[in-house]
Protein backbone atom coordinates (compact mmCIF):
# COMPACT_ATOMS: atom_id res chain seq x y z
CA UNK A 1 0.00 0.00 0.00
CA UNK A 2 1.17 3.25 -0.61
CA UNK A 3 2.58 5.11 1.91
CA UNK A 4 1.71 8.38 3.18
CA UNK A 5 5.00 10.70 3.55
CA UNK A 6 6.30 12.89 6.31
CA UNK A 7 8.56 15.77 4.85
CA UNK A 8 10.94 17.68 7.40
CA UNK A 9 11.52 21.00 5.69
CA UNK A 10 15.18 22.53 6.17
CA UNK A 11 15.89 26.28 5.77
CA UNK A 12 18.88 26.81 3.81
CA UNK A 13 20.95 30.25 4.04
CA UNK A 14 24.33 30.71 2.42
CA UNK A 15 24.41 26.47 2.72
CA UNK A 16 23.58 26.68 6.12
CA UNK A 17 20.36 25.58 7.87
CA UNK A 18 18.98 28.70 9.39
CA UNK A 19 15.99 29.24 11.89
CA UNK A 20 17.35 26.97 14.68
CA UNK A 21 17.42 23.83 15.02
CA UNK A 22 17.43 22.13 18.41
CA UNK A 23 19.53 18.82 18.75
CA UNK A 24 22.01 17.18 20.67
CA UNK A 25 24.28 14.85 19.22
CA UNK A 26 24.80 16.94 15.86
CA UNK A 27 28.39 18.21 16.09
CA UNK A 28 27.15 21.12 13.76
CA UNK A 29 23.18 21.92 13.88
CA UNK A 30 23.82 24.68 11.07
CA UNK A 31 25.40 21.74 8.81
CA UNK A 32 22.54 20.64 6.37
CA UNK A 33 24.11 17.62 5.45
CA UNK A 34 24.23 16.36 8.94
CA UNK A 35 20.74 17.17 9.59
CA UNK A 36 19.64 15.49 6.49
CA UNK A 37 21.36 12.42 7.38
CA UNK A 38 19.96 12.65 10.84
CA UNK A 39 15.94 12.61 9.32
CA UNK A 40 16.91 10.30 7.14
CA UNK A 41 18.46 7.73 9.91
CA UNK A 42 15.16 8.83 11.71
CA UNK A 43 12.67 7.66 8.57
CA UNK A 44 12.08 10.73 7.41
CA UNK A 45 10.07 9.60 3.64
CA UNK A 46 11.69 13.09 1.85
CA UNK A 47 13.72 16.08 2.24
CA UNK A 48 12.76 19.70 1.09
CA UNK A 49 15.27 22.05 1.04
CA UNK A 50 14.14 25.62 0.53
CA UNK A 51 16.48 27.77 -0.29
CA UNK A 52 16.44 31.51 1.44
CA UNK A 53 19.72 33.05 0.33
CA UNK A 54 19.22 36.33 -1.00
CA UNK A 55 22.05 37.27 -3.48
CA UNK A 56 22.96 35.40 -6.68
CA UNK A 57 26.57 34.91 -5.94
CA UNK A 58 25.64 32.69 -3.00
CA UNK A 59 23.80 30.00 -5.45
CA UNK A 60 27.09 27.99 -5.68
CA UNK A 61 26.83 27.66 -1.74
CA UNK A 62 23.38 25.90 -2.39
CA UNK A 63 24.96 23.60 -5.65
CA UNK A 64 27.70 22.39 -3.14
CA UNK A 65 25.41 21.73 -0.50
CA UNK A 66 23.15 20.03 -2.88
CA UNK A 67 26.01 18.16 -4.17
CA UNK A 68 27.30 16.86 -0.43
CA UNK A 69 23.37 15.81 0.85
CA UNK A 70 23.03 13.81 -2.49
CA UNK A 71 26.05 11.89 -1.60
CA UNK A 72 25.16 11.17 1.54
CA UNK A 73 21.34 10.52 1.43
CA UNK A 74 20.00 7.45 0.21
CA UNK A 75 15.96 8.98 0.14
CA UNK A 76 14.16 11.40 -2.47
CA UNK A 77 15.06 15.44 -1.77
CA UNK A 78 13.45 18.46 -3.12
CA UNK A 79 15.01 22.11 -3.51
CA UNK A 80 13.19 25.03 -3.51
CA UNK A 81 13.61 29.07 -3.57
CA UNK A 82 15.01 31.50 -6.23
CA UNK A 83 14.54 29.52 -9.31
CA UNK A 84 13.36 31.31 -12.04
CA UNK A 85 14.50 30.05 -14.60
CA UNK A 86 15.17 26.80 -17.18
CA UNK A 87 18.77 26.73 -16.52
CA UNK A 88 18.56 27.06 -12.66
CA UNK A 89 16.94 23.53 -12.40
CA UNK A 90 18.82 21.91 -14.65
CA UNK A 91 22.12 22.75 -12.35
CA UNK A 92 20.13 21.48 -8.97
CA UNK A 93 19.22 18.50 -10.72
CA UNK A 94 22.71 17.65 -12.16
CA UNK A 95 24.00 18.23 -8.63
CA UNK A 96 22.11 15.62 -7.44
CA UNK A 97 18.39 16.59 -6.65
CA UNK A 98 15.90 14.59 -6.87
CA UNK A 99 13.06 17.34 -7.37
CA UNK A 100 12.88 21.49 -7.42
CA UNK A 101 10.50 23.20 -6.41
CA UNK A 102 8.85 26.68 -7.90
CA UNK A 103 6.76 29.30 -6.58
CA UNK A 104 7.17 32.68 -7.45
CA UNK A 105 8.22 32.10 -10.71
CA UNK A 106 5.44 29.91 -11.94
CA UNK A 107 3.20 32.45 -11.16
CA UNK A 108 4.81 34.90 -13.01
CA UNK A 109 5.66 33.14 -16.40
CA UNK A 110 3.43 28.93 -15.92
CA UNK A 111 4.88 28.43 -19.06
CA UNK A 112 8.13 27.47 -17.24
CA UNK A 113 6.49 24.32 -15.54
CA UNK A 114 5.87 23.00 -19.20
CA UNK A 115 9.32 23.59 -20.14
CA UNK A 116 10.92 21.96 -16.82
CA UNK A 117 8.23 19.15 -17.02
CA UNK A 118 9.07 18.30 -20.74
CA UNK A 119 12.84 18.57 -20.11
CA UNK A 120 12.74 16.41 -17.02
CA UNK A 121 9.53 14.65 -16.68
CA UNK A 122 6.70 15.79 -14.73
CA UNK A 123 7.90 13.36 -11.51
CA UNK A 124 10.47 16.49 -10.40
CA UNK A 125 8.26 19.50 -10.97
CA UNK A 126 6.80 20.36 -7.46
CA UNK A 127 4.35 23.53 -7.46
CA UNK A 128 4.71 25.56 -4.48
CA UNK A 129 1.45 27.63 -3.43
CA UNK A 130 1.28 30.01 -0.57
CA UNK A 131 -2.68 31.07 -0.15
CA UNK A 132 -4.75 32.49 2.68
CA UNK A 133 -8.39 32.72 3.22
CA UNK A 134 -10.46 36.04 2.17
CA UNK A 135 -13.84 35.74 2.70
CA UNK A 136 -15.43 32.39 0.92
CA UNK A 137 -12.21 32.17 -1.55
CA UNK A 138 -8.67 31.08 -1.19
CA UNK A 139 -6.07 33.67 -2.64
CA UNK A 140 -2.33 32.67 -3.70
CA UNK A 141 0.05 35.05 -2.24
CA UNK A 142 3.81 35.63 -3.55
CA UNK A 143 7.42 36.85 -1.67
CA UNK A 144 6.18 35.44 1.71
CA UNK A 145 2.74 36.88 2.00
CA UNK A 146 3.45 40.52 1.05
CA UNK A 147 2.48 40.09 -2.84
CA UNK A 148 -1.32 39.20 -3.87
CA UNK A 149 -1.66 38.04 -6.83
CA UNK A 150 -5.80 37.60 -7.55
CA UNK A 151 -5.51 34.11 -8.50
CA UNK A 152 -7.48 31.78 -7.01
CA UNK A 153 -6.27 28.64 -5.43
CA UNK A 154 -7.29 25.90 -6.65
CA UNK A 155 -8.18 27.38 -9.73
CA UNK A 156 -4.23 27.72 -10.23
CA UNK A 157 -3.52 24.55 -8.71
CA UNK A 158 -5.45 22.96 -11.38
CA UNK A 159 -3.18 25.37 -14.39
CA UNK A 160 -0.42 23.92 -12.77
CA UNK A 161 -1.31 20.73 -12.82
CA UNK A 162 -2.12 20.77 -16.54
CA UNK A 163 0.97 22.63 -17.65
CA UNK A 164 2.69 19.51 -16.09
CA UNK A 165 3.83 19.87 -12.35
CA UNK A 166 4.31 16.73 -10.87
CA UNK A 167 3.34 17.34 -6.95
CA UNK A 168 1.82 20.72 -5.23
CA UNK A 169 3.04 21.68 -2.07
CA UNK A 170 -0.31 23.86 -0.60
CA UNK A 171 0.59 26.14 2.47
CA UNK A 172 -1.74 27.57 4.22
CA UNK A 173 -0.71 31.10 5.28
CA UNK A 174 -3.64 31.04 7.95
CA UNK A 175 -2.20 27.78 9.59
CA UNK A 176 1.39 28.53 9.20
CA UNK A 177 3.43 28.64 12.50
CA UNK A 178 -0.24 28.33 14.58
CA UNK A 179 0.53 24.74 15.40
CA UNK A 180 -3.01 24.74 15.42
CA UNK A 181 -3.71 21.83 12.54
CA UNK A 182 -3.46 21.67 9.31
CA UNK A 183 -6.20 23.51 6.71
CA UNK A 184 -8.08 20.93 6.46
CA UNK A 185 -11.02 21.82 4.63
CA UNK A 186 -8.89 23.65 1.82
CA UNK A 187 -6.27 20.26 1.60
CA UNK A 188 -9.46 18.50 0.91
CA UNK A 189 -11.29 19.87 -1.64
CA UNK A 190 -7.35 20.33 -3.37
CA UNK A 191 -7.08 17.05 -3.23
CA UNK A 192 -10.42 16.52 -4.87
CA UNK A 193 -9.42 18.97 -7.34
CA UNK A 194 -6.34 17.63 -8.46
CA UNK A 195 -4.77 13.68 -9.84
CA UNK A 196 -1.41 14.55 -8.29
CA UNK A 197 -0.18 13.77 -5.11
CA UNK A 198 -0.70 16.95 -2.69
CA UNK A 199 1.86 17.85 0.15
CA UNK A 200 0.38 19.44 2.76
CA UNK A 201 2.22 22.17 4.74
CA UNK A 202 1.28 24.92 7.54
CA UNK A 203 0.45 24.17 11.14
CA UNK A 204 1.98 21.03 12.34
CA UNK A 205 1.70 20.76 16.20
CA UNK A 206 1.03 17.30 17.11
CA UNK A 207 0.52 13.95 15.96
CA UNK A 208 -2.96 14.11 15.63
CA UNK A 209 -2.57 16.55 13.49
CA UNK A 210 -0.27 14.64 10.77
CA UNK A 211 -3.64 11.85 11.49
CA UNK A 212 -5.99 14.37 10.48
CA UNK A 213 -4.63 15.72 7.28
CA UNK A 214 -4.01 11.88 6.03
CA UNK A 215 -8.15 10.77 6.48
CA UNK A 216 -9.93 14.03 6.84
CA UNK A 217 -7.72 16.18 4.58
CA UNK A 218 -6.34 13.58 2.13
CA UNK A 219 -2.98 14.55 1.72
CA UNK A 220 -0.43 12.22 -0.06
CA UNK A 221 2.25 14.16 2.44
CA UNK A 222 2.93 15.97 5.27
CA UNK A 223 5.30 18.66 5.34
CA UNK A 224 7.14 20.44 8.54
CA UNK A 225 9.72 21.91 10.06
CA UNK A 226 9.83 23.76 14.02
CA UNK A 227 8.41 20.73 15.45
CA UNK A 228 10.91 18.44 14.29
CA UNK A 229 13.86 20.87 14.09
CA UNK A 230 12.75 21.53 18.35
CA UNK A 231 11.80 18.31 18.55
CA UNK A 232 8.47 18.69 19.55
CA UNK A 233 7.38 15.88 17.30
CA UNK A 234 9.90 12.96 17.00
CA UNK A 235 9.52 11.29 13.82
CA UNK A 236 9.92 7.83 14.69
CA UNK A 237 7.40 8.11 17.55
CA UNK A 238 4.69 9.60 15.01
CA UNK A 239 5.06 7.01 12.53
CA UNK A 240 4.44 4.73 15.52
CA UNK A 241 1.24 6.74 16.37
CA UNK A 242 0.11 7.21 12.57
CA UNK A 243 0.46 3.21 12.04
CA UNK A 244 -1.38 2.42 14.97
CA UNK A 245 -4.10 4.99 13.92
CA UNK A 246 -4.40 2.74 10.21
CA UNK A 247 -2.64 5.04 8.41
CA UNK A 248 -0.10 3.60 5.87
CA UNK A 249 3.67 4.46 6.70
CA UNK A 250 6.71 3.24 5.96
CA UNK A 251 8.22 1.85 9.32
CA UNK B 1 35.62 -5.45 -10.14
CA UNK B 2 34.30 -3.33 -12.99
CA UNK B 3 30.68 -1.10 -12.51
CA UNK B 4 29.42 0.22 -15.55
CA UNK B 5 26.36 2.55 -15.67
CA UNK B 6 25.09 2.99 -19.28
CA UNK B 7 24.96 6.91 -19.74
CA UNK B 8 22.95 7.45 -22.90
CA UNK B 9 21.99 11.19 -21.52
CA UNK B 10 18.29 10.17 -19.92
CA UNK B 11 17.99 9.59 -16.32
CA UNK B 12 19.83 10.41 -13.10
CA UNK B 13 23.21 8.56 -13.54
CA UNK B 14 24.50 10.74 -10.89
CA UNK B 15 22.57 9.55 -7.90
CA UNK B 16 23.16 6.30 -8.91
CA UNK B 17 26.79 6.00 -8.77
CA UNK B 18 26.65 7.98 -6.04
CA UNK B 19 24.98 5.31 -4.21
CA UNK B 20 27.28 3.16 -5.53
CA UNK B 21 30.01 4.98 -3.85
CA UNK B 22 28.30 4.57 -0.61
CA UNK B 23 28.74 0.92 -1.18
CA UNK B 24 32.62 1.60 -1.87
CA UNK B 25 31.75 0.51 -5.48
CA UNK B 26 33.11 3.13 -8.31
CA UNK B 27 31.74 2.85 -11.40
CA UNK B 28 31.97 4.13 -14.99
CA UNK B 29 29.54 6.22 -16.72
CA UNK B 30 29.67 5.14 -20.68
CA UNK B 31 27.53 4.73 -23.61
CA UNK B 32 30.27 3.17 -25.58
CA UNK B 33 29.41 -0.79 -26.66
CA UNK B 34 32.78 -1.86 -25.85
CA UNK B 35 33.18 -0.75 -22.24
CA UNK B 36 29.63 -1.52 -21.16
CA UNK B 37 30.76 -5.48 -22.43
CA UNK B 38 33.59 -5.40 -20.88
CA UNK B 39 32.35 -5.03 -17.09
CA UNK B 40 31.66 -7.68 -14.75
CA UNK B 41 28.01 -5.43 -13.99
CA UNK B 42 25.80 -3.84 -15.85
CA UNK B 43 23.28 -0.83 -14.32
CA UNK B 44 20.78 0.76 -16.64
CA UNK B 45 19.02 3.49 -15.23
CA UNK B 46 16.62 5.90 -16.79
CA UNK B 47 14.20 8.94 -16.45
CA UNK B 48 11.84 10.66 -18.74
CA UNK B 49 10.35 9.55 -21.93
CA UNK B 50 10.22 6.56 -23.64
CA UNK B 51 10.96 7.11 -27.28
CA UNK B 52 13.67 9.99 -27.39
CA UNK B 53 14.97 7.05 -24.44
CA UNK B 54 15.00 4.54 -27.38
CA UNK B 55 16.12 7.03 -30.17
CA UNK B 56 19.07 7.43 -27.91
CA UNK B 57 20.27 3.89 -27.29
CA UNK B 58 19.86 3.30 -31.15
CA UNK B 59 22.10 6.32 -32.18
CA UNK B 60 24.77 4.16 -29.85
CA UNK B 61 23.65 0.98 -30.84
CA UNK B 62 22.52 0.45 -27.58
CA UNK B 63 19.65 -1.23 -28.42
CA UNK B 64 21.39 -4.47 -30.32
CA UNK B 65 24.36 -4.32 -27.57
CA UNK B 66 21.92 -4.43 -24.23
CA UNK B 67 20.08 -7.21 -24.49
CA UNK B 68 22.98 -9.59 -26.11
CA UNK B 69 25.10 -8.91 -22.55
CA UNK B 70 26.00 -11.94 -20.84
CA UNK B 71 27.25 -10.13 -17.17
CA UNK B 72 24.38 -9.39 -14.63
CA UNK B 73 22.76 -6.26 -15.80
CA UNK B 74 19.85 -4.43 -13.48
CA UNK B 75 17.52 -1.95 -15.51
CA UNK B 76 15.98 0.58 -12.71
CA UNK B 77 12.33 2.50 -13.49
CA UNK B 78 12.46 3.63 -17.23
CA UNK B 79 15.37 0.98 -17.82
CA UNK B 80 13.21 -1.71 -16.25
CA UNK B 81 10.03 -0.95 -19.06
CA UNK B 82 13.13 -0.30 -21.86
CA UNK B 83 14.10 -3.84 -21.34
CA UNK B 84 10.40 -5.15 -22.19
CA UNK B 85 8.85 -5.40 -25.68
CA UNK B 86 6.85 -2.33 -26.06
CA UNK B 87 5.99 0.24 -24.18
CA UNK B 88 2.19 2.37 -24.69
CA UNK B 89 3.92 5.66 -23.95
CA UNK B 90 4.82 7.13 -27.13
CA UNK B 91 3.83 3.74 -28.83
CA UNK B 92 7.59 2.84 -28.54
CA UNK B 93 9.17 -0.52 -29.64
CA UNK B 94 11.70 -1.37 -26.59
CA UNK B 95 14.56 -4.03 -26.52
CA UNK B 96 13.01 -7.15 -25.72
CA UNK B 97 14.41 -8.70 -22.89
CA UNK B 98 11.04 -9.09 -21.55
CA UNK B 99 8.22 -10.29 -23.59
CA UNK B 100 5.59 -7.37 -21.75
CA UNK B 101 3.87 -4.36 -23.23
CA UNK B 102 4.35 -1.66 -20.37
CA UNK B 103 1.02 0.23 -20.06
CA UNK B 104 -0.23 3.55 -18.36
CA UNK B 105 -1.86 3.33 -14.95
CA UNK B 106 -6.03 4.48 -15.48
CA UNK B 107 -6.77 7.57 -13.77
CA UNK B 108 -8.72 5.57 -11.01
CA UNK B 109 -5.69 6.89 -8.75
CA UNK B 110 -3.48 10.10 -8.61
CA UNK B 111 -1.11 9.21 -11.23
CA UNK B 112 2.16 9.16 -10.93
CA UNK B 113 2.32 6.39 -8.50
CA UNK B 114 4.61 8.17 -6.66
CA UNK B 115 6.20 7.96 -2.89
CA UNK B 116 7.18 4.20 -1.11
CA UNK B 117 5.19 1.23 -1.34
CA UNK B 118 5.35 -2.19 -0.08
CA UNK B 119 6.29 -5.43 -2.17
CA UNK B 120 5.58 -9.06 -2.38
CA UNK B 121 8.43 -11.40 -3.08
CA UNK B 122 6.71 -13.77 -5.49
CA UNK B 123 9.99 -16.32 -5.57
CA UNK B 124 12.90 -16.95 -3.31
CA UNK B 125 16.10 -16.95 -4.30
CA UNK B 126 16.71 -13.06 -6.25
CA UNK B 127 18.63 -10.50 -5.16
CA UNK B 128 15.47 -8.75 -4.86
CA UNK B 129 14.34 -8.61 -0.73
CA UNK B 130 10.37 -7.46 -0.52
CA UNK B 131 10.36 -4.52 1.44
CA UNK B 132 9.30 -0.84 1.43
CA UNK B 133 10.82 1.36 -1.98
CA UNK B 134 10.38 4.72 -3.28
CA UNK B 135 8.78 4.29 -6.80
CA UNK B 136 7.91 7.07 -9.29
CA UNK B 137 6.30 5.90 -12.58
CA UNK B 138 2.93 6.50 -14.37
CA UNK B 139 3.59 3.21 -16.31
CA UNK B 140 3.81 -0.42 -15.13
CA UNK B 141 4.73 -3.97 -16.06
CA UNK B 142 1.90 -6.26 -15.48
CA UNK B 143 2.64 -9.30 -13.29
CA UNK B 144 3.90 -12.06 -15.21
CA UNK B 145 6.04 -15.34 -15.39
CA UNK B 146 9.15 -13.31 -14.63
CA UNK B 147 7.97 -10.98 -11.79
CA UNK B 148 10.36 -11.81 -8.94
CA UNK B 149 8.32 -8.80 -6.46
CA UNK B 150 5.07 -7.51 -6.97
CA UNK B 151 3.44 -3.90 -5.91
CA UNK B 152 -0.26 -2.95 -5.63
CA UNK B 153 -1.20 0.41 -6.97
CA UNK B 154 -4.60 0.34 -9.24
CA UNK B 155 -3.41 -3.23 -10.24
CA UNK B 156 -0.64 -5.78 -9.09
CA UNK B 157 2.20 -4.85 -11.19
CA UNK B 158 5.91 -5.81 -11.08
CA UNK B 159 7.95 -3.92 -9.07
CA UNK B 160 11.26 -6.61 -10.04
CA UNK B 161 11.79 -8.99 -12.90
CA UNK B 162 14.57 -11.39 -13.29
CA UNK B 163 14.80 -13.45 -16.47
CA UNK B 164 18.54 -15.32 -16.98
CA UNK B 165 21.05 -12.69 -16.03
CA UNK B 166 18.63 -9.53 -16.78
CA UNK B 167 17.05 -8.05 -13.18
CA UNK B 168 14.72 -5.15 -13.66
CA UNK B 169 13.38 -2.96 -10.77
CA UNK B 170 10.74 0.25 -11.32
CA UNK B 171 11.72 1.84 -8.14
CA UNK B 172 14.82 3.55 -7.27
CA UNK B 173 16.73 1.38 -5.13
CA UNK B 174 19.58 4.17 -5.03
CA UNK B 175 16.51 6.53 -3.34
CA UNK B 176 15.14 3.60 -1.62
CA UNK B 177 17.08 3.87 2.05
CA UNK B 178 18.84 0.82 3.30
CA UNK B 179 16.17 -1.70 1.80
CA UNK B 180 17.42 -0.22 -1.57
CA UNK B 181 21.27 -0.27 -0.39
CA UNK B 182 20.95 -4.01 0.59
CA UNK B 183 19.40 -4.63 -2.71
CA UNK B 184 22.17 -3.11 -4.75
CA UNK B 185 24.95 -4.59 -2.65
CA UNK B 186 23.48 -8.05 -3.06
CA UNK B 187 23.42 -7.12 -6.85
CA UNK B 188 27.00 -6.24 -6.96
CA UNK B 189 27.65 -9.47 -4.93
CA UNK B 190 26.34 -11.93 -8.09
Amino acid sequence: MLAKRIIPCLDIKDGRTVKGVNFENLLDAGDPVELAALYAGKGADELVFLDITATLEKRKTLYAMVEQVASRINIPFTVGGGISELADVGILLNSGADKISINSAAVRRPQLISEIADKYGNQCVVVAIDARREKDKWIVYLNGGRLHTGLELFAWAAEAERLGAGEILFTSMDHDGTKEGFAIDALSHMTQTVNIPVIASGGAGTMAHFADVFTQGAADAALAASIFHFREVAIPELKQYLMHHNIPIRL
Amino acid sequence: MKVVIIDYGAGNTRSVSMALERLGAEAILSSDVAEISSADKVIFPGVGHARPAMQALRQRGLDIAIPQLKQPLLGICLGMQLLCAHTDEGDTPCLGVFDQRVRLFPPDLKVPHMGWNTTIALRAGDVFPSGWYYFVHSYYVPANADTALTCHYIHDFSAAMRRNNFYAVQFHPEKSGTAGELLLSQFLKL
